[in-house]
């Protein structure tokens, strides 16, 4: 059975997702973050380029959102517009039962 | 002598244990209660005394309860199972029930929850003592309430299908009364029929009863097929109509507009056909649905978080929300009113009514 273990791959370590926030400008380049500094910043940048282009892309589309809210089994992403930026929350199942509540007033 | 039946039951959490333990000592028939603190302890008890039912927790260190019931059902299959968990995760529901367990039920959280939750209990000890076989059946609804009405039967059928919950009434054979999401009586009982697969259970009858349904069970099943197939053709023509494109639509789209709190719905299918209710282009709506539906997925997969669920869009004008089935997509814009955990546990429901 050696034999087979020859082709096994060892297996992806993973990802530890953490809840915190961040927010973007409207260029996409992150200006402030309460993740922990062993959160991925390649990964920051990742979410804070879908949210920011999922907004943009509602607007032609003629959808203007103020809010997105994306579900994962293993962590909800709650993103508010920040004229043409995005404040962008992360939240993970453990660290709290709901996701966090927005304020309505511009930001 | 009568012999008392014998509850088993496992929870890691013991405050709980001896707070379900003395909330079960006062069942009518006065069972025995023991109480296990592991899926471990819990077999060697099973092993050392017969009983009759056991309780478990799915959520529990070392061994959990799904691997203590596949244990069980191997070792015991005479015994009686019930899942009394937190989680309300619809995946764990399917894969109980597919290990052949009685009942799966949430952790009661009101006292009319935990009356009915006793009453369940009651039924799965009392019908012990009556002989017949037991196991899941692949029947439709209309059988098992045929089944019911012509053997002059009175029970309580309780129907799941995913989030949605009903029951339905029968006395001596006759319909008597049904219930689900803010329905009774005959129209309650025409949604329960139009679910298509879920869970049932026959619990004791309720002799007292009040009646709401008059008609006999044929004639509301026939009713019933007819509306079905009414609905199929209304979705059929409507197909037809401007800006909505699949012909032969008999998949429920009209049905899923017409759920409370919907303003439209929007279906891009496999072969990327755009199919829609209530809006009058959605040839925007569908390139967008589908664009951030592809992105999330993909960004779900790079930050290892799971399948993707939901994407919740929600702006002054409109709230959208987006979900994925293979390569299907749907797209439901919801009142304006809704916010997003609204929206969530809404679009949950629309979901299990797509896939339905």
């Amino acid at each position: 059975m050696g034999f087979l273990s020859f082709f096994s791959k060892p297996p992806r370590p993973l990802l530890q997702l953490h809840s915190g926030s961040f927010s973007l400008d409207r260029g996409g380049r992150v200006l402030a973050t309460t993740l922990p500094s062993s959160f991925p910043p390649a990964l920051i940048l990742e979410i804070g380029r879908c949210v920011v282009d999922t907004f943009r892309d509602a607007q032609t589309a003629q959808l203007t959102l103020d809010e997105l809210v994306v579900h994962y089994p293993g962590l909800s992403i709650t993103a508010r517009e920040l004229r043409g930026g995005a404040l962008v929350f992360l939240t993970t199942p453990a660290s709290s039962l709901s996701t966090p509540k927005l304020k309505t007033s511009p930001l | 002598m009568e012999t008392r039946h014998k509850i088993l039951l496992v929870d890691d959490d013991p405050d709980l244990l001896e707070v379900y333990r003395e909330t079960f000592a006062l069942l009518p028939s006065h069972p025995e209660v023991h109480t296990a603190p592991s899926g471990a302890r819990a077999i060697a008890m099973l092993e050392a005394v017969p009983y009759r039912l056991l309780v478990t927790d799915l959520k529990m260190p070392k061994m959990d309860g799904l691997q203590l019931l596949s244990i069980v059902r191997r070792k015991f299959p005479e015994l009686r199972t019930v899942v009394l968990t937190a989680m309300v995760d619809e995946q764990f529901r399917s894969r109980v029930y597919a290990l052949g367990v009685d009942l799966y039920w949430h952790k009661p959280g009101t006292e009319s929850e935990m009356k009915q939750f006793m009453e369940c209990l009651e039924s799965l000890l009392g019908r012990e003592s009556e002989p017949g076989f037991r196991g899941m059946q692949s029947k439709s609804l209309v059988d098992l309430v045929q089944l019911e009405c012509i053997s002059q039967s009175s029970s309580m059928l309780r129907v799941t299908n995913g989030p949605f919950a009903g029951c339905i009434w029968i006395n001596d054979g006759e319909l008597i009364d049904a219930e689900t999401e803010a329905a009774r009586g005959e129209e309650a009982f025409q949604k329960i029929l139009r679910w298509r697969a879920g869970n049932f259970e026959f619990l004791r009858a309720e002799p007292g009863r009040a009646r709401t349904i008059f008609k006999s069970y044929n004639a509301l099943l026939l009713e019933t097929a007819q509306a079905f197939d009414e609905a199929c053709n209304t979705d059929i023509s409507a197909s037809a109509m401007p800006g909505q494109a699949a012909r032969g639509d008999a998949s429920g789209l009209t049905a899923l507009a017409q759920t409370d709190g919907v303003d439209f719905v929007l279906r891009i299918t496999a072969e990327t056909k755009v199919d829609s209710r209530g809006l009058e282009n959605p040839d925007r709506l569908a390139g967008w649905t589908r664009k951030s539906l592809e992105r999330f997925r993909a960004l779900g997969e790079t930050l290892q978080a799971g399948t993707l669920e939901q994407v919740a869009g929600l702006g002054g004008r409109r709230n959208v929300a987006l979900a994925q089935k293979g390569q299907a997509a749907l797209c439901v814009g919801w009142r304006q009113t809704f916010r997003a955990g609204e929206i969530r546990d809404r679009m949950k429901k629309i979901l299990t009514l797509w896939a339905s």
